[in-house]
């Protein structure tokens, strides 16, 4: 990438809901390699793993972790895709609901042992996977996500979003 | 009457959320509840009538960056149900398995995030790249990161969820150019990892309070998987006794449990781990890191991070001896006919002793489980550290919602708490009557 010629940052946001965090994780991970490249080109701007000072504001690229199992939950994210010019999905629990929306499946019995749980914290009927309330521009799968769709993904955004840093839009 | 509310929503460089709640009256913090608020995902309820095979990985996902530590918990725990020995390379390959962990998450913790406090940052990114000393540290963060992460890859796979470990074995093993560029690795952290050591050392904050510690110990050495729950009151205890030391308490304001062990709050961590046993460290490391070491036991909720920076160093020379001394083969792996049976899993993870429980019938079927994880243990003595902290503060005149709201952060990133196995969301409401 050149990123020698003066850009605007690609501003960055990293939303969790609920999950085990295992992509927050690989994703710190992932900066192991690519610390440098990143804080050249990103604009880290609401990563409440990395930094204090948050800012919510706009987004060009929010990455969602995580299931929708609150009402809240689903009003911060539609508020998340409302403010970001691409949204995406990061991990099995955000792609597909799972395992975060494991009681969705329950037995009878099991939901009925747990009841009281979801009533008491107002917990969703159902967990939902992030899909089922907003549009997705683009999914990582995997359990912990599958860290290279991952940098294939984030390399797509920039290439679209930034084409000057890329130096072959075809690598 | 003169009152302030303080709403902090997102507690930062921790993992996961949660919220905590302080009323002040006359001076005193006469409520403090630490809630953690996460959406139930209901692991255990979803562990009943799962094969036993699939319990390990199942309850991995119950947290991301302890999830090797739930993976060696269950493992032990389904090992005991069904009359399991592992062999000695297994044994050797767990140890190596948390050792690539301990690596990776304290140096996680450390670096990204209490040395911005320390340093006046908002974000370790931040840190100058210009300034020698900074630019060292950055680097320093991701060559240990990244030895940590490389060794647990190479022994078990990831080092999140980790795939080849498993009920009686491993289902692969490292090639001996991949045991050779982990010790490369190893190597080429230790200095950093020294440099570490020196930095939380050197650190301004300090907050001193009694309190009593726990911690699963082996009889020889400083290791993370075999040995007796020990406790600074001197008690030793076999683990399958667990039950009866952690007391539970339910906290009606939180999704999250508490506990108590004789009716009194404890801590679990690195702190407890080198409050009992600093004499048991590898002996390299007694040596790098005498000066520190010589702060232990101690009381201050801040030494746990330089706990933790000195278990990086001793989890890097065991490493690297294990790894020197083994030549690593092929195994099969154990296994045993089902039958109805209950096991009991305790493994020290980065944040203190993990306890897994799980009774299984005849045909290897999950009845019933148990989960308890560290930051379960530290909630009690969270909340009566930030009560008397806001206390403190008060009688000093410190009575801004900012600079409270930093110094609770502080006290609470030094716990290194896991809200992710606990809980999601931190709210702080202070109000003042």
């Amino acid at each position: 990438m050149n990123t020698e010629t003066p850009f605007e940052k690609i501003k960055i946001g990293w939303f969790v809901f609920s999950c085990s965090e295992d992509n927050t994780i690989m994703f710190t991970e992932l900066m192991n390699d690519h610390w440098q490249e990143w804080k050249r080109i990103f604009d880290f701007r609401h990563v409440k793993v990395l930094k204090k000072n948050n800012i919510y504001d706009a987004f060009d690229i929010a990455f969602v972790e995580g299931a929708i199992a609150s009402p809240e939950h689903e009003e911060k994210l539609k508020d998340i895709r409302g403010r970001s010019t691409k949204l995406v999905a990061v991990g099995a629990c955000a792609v597909t609901g799972m395992p975060a929306s494991q009681r969705n499946t329950f037995t009878p019995e099991q939901k009925e042992a747990i009841q009281f749980l979801v009533d008491r914290f107002g917990a969703l009927p159902e967990v939902k996977k992030v899909s089922d309330v907003v549009a997705v521009d683009a999914s990582v799968p995997g359990c912990p996500m599958n860290t290279d769709m991952f940098l294939k993904a984030v390399n797509a955004l920039v290439a679209e979003l930034r084409p000057e840093l890329v130096a072959d839009p075809a690598h | 009457m003169h009152k302030v509310d303080i709403d902090l929503e997102h507690i930062t460089k921790i993992e996961g959320d949660a919220s905590i709640r302080i009323t002040m009256e006359d001076g005193k913090a006469t409520k403090v509840n630490f809630s953690t608020e996460e959406y139930k995902r209901f692991f255990t309820e979803a562990l009943k009538g799962k094969s036993i095979m699939a319990v390990p990985s199942h309850l991995s996902r119950i947290c991301g960056t302890c999830s090797n530590a739930h993976i060696m918990a269950a493992i032990e725990a389904c090992e005991m149900a069904l009359d399991i020995q592992p062999s000695k390379q297994t044994e050797m390959l767990r140890a190596l398995t948390m050792h690539g962990l301990v690596v990776r998450d304290h140096a996680l913790h450390l670096y990204l995030f209490c040395l911005p406090d320390v340093y006046g940052k908002d974000a370790f990114l931040d840190f100058d790249e210009n300034d020698p000393h900074q630019h060292q540290l950055l680097h320093d963060a991701f060559d240990i990161k990244s030895a940590g992460n490389y060794l647990a890859t190479v022994i078990a796979g990831r080092s999140v969820h980790a795939m080849y470990p498993t009920i009686g074995g491993f289902i692969h093993f490292p090639t001996q150019e991949e045991v050779a560029e982990a010790i490369h690795k190893l190597e080429h952290a230790r200095e950093p990892a020294l440099r570490l050591v020196t930095e939380f050392m050197n650190a301004p904050f300090h907050f001193d309070r009694k309190t009593d510690y726990m911690a699963l110990l082996p009889d020889e050495g400083y290791g993370y998987i075999n040995g007796k729950i020990r406790t600074s009151k001197g008690d030793v205890y076999d683990e399958k006794v667990y039950r009866e030391l952690v007391e539970h308490v339910v906290l009606p304001y939180s999704q999250a449990s508490a506990y108590q062990y004789k009716g009194d709050p404890y801590m679990v961590g690195a702190l407890a781990r080198m409050n009992i046993a600093k004499d048991k460290l590898h002996p390299k490391t007694k040596e790098s890191c005498a000066e520190a070491l010589a702060l232990f036991p101690s009381t201050d909720i801040f030494h746990n991070n330089l706990a933790q920076a000195i278990e990086v160093v001793h989890s890097i020379d065991e490493a690297i001896e294990l790894l020197t001394n083994n030549t690593i083969v092929k195994e099969e792996v154990i296994k045993k006919p089902y039958r109805e049976a209950t096991g009991i899993g305790v493994v020290e993870a980065p944040r203190g002793a993990l306890y897994h429980k799980v009774h299984i019938d005849a045909e290897g079927k999950v009845v019933d489980g148990e989960v308890i994880v560290p930051t379960g243990q530290n909630q009690i003595n969270i909340e009566e550290d930030a009560g008397r902290l806001v206390e403190e503060l008060w009688a000093k005149g410190v009575q801004d919602v900012e600079s409270i709201t930093f110094e609770l952060e502080k006290l609470i990133r030094a716990y290194d708490p896991c809200m992710s196995c606990a809980a999601h969301f931190l709210k702080l409401d202070l109000e003042v009557k």
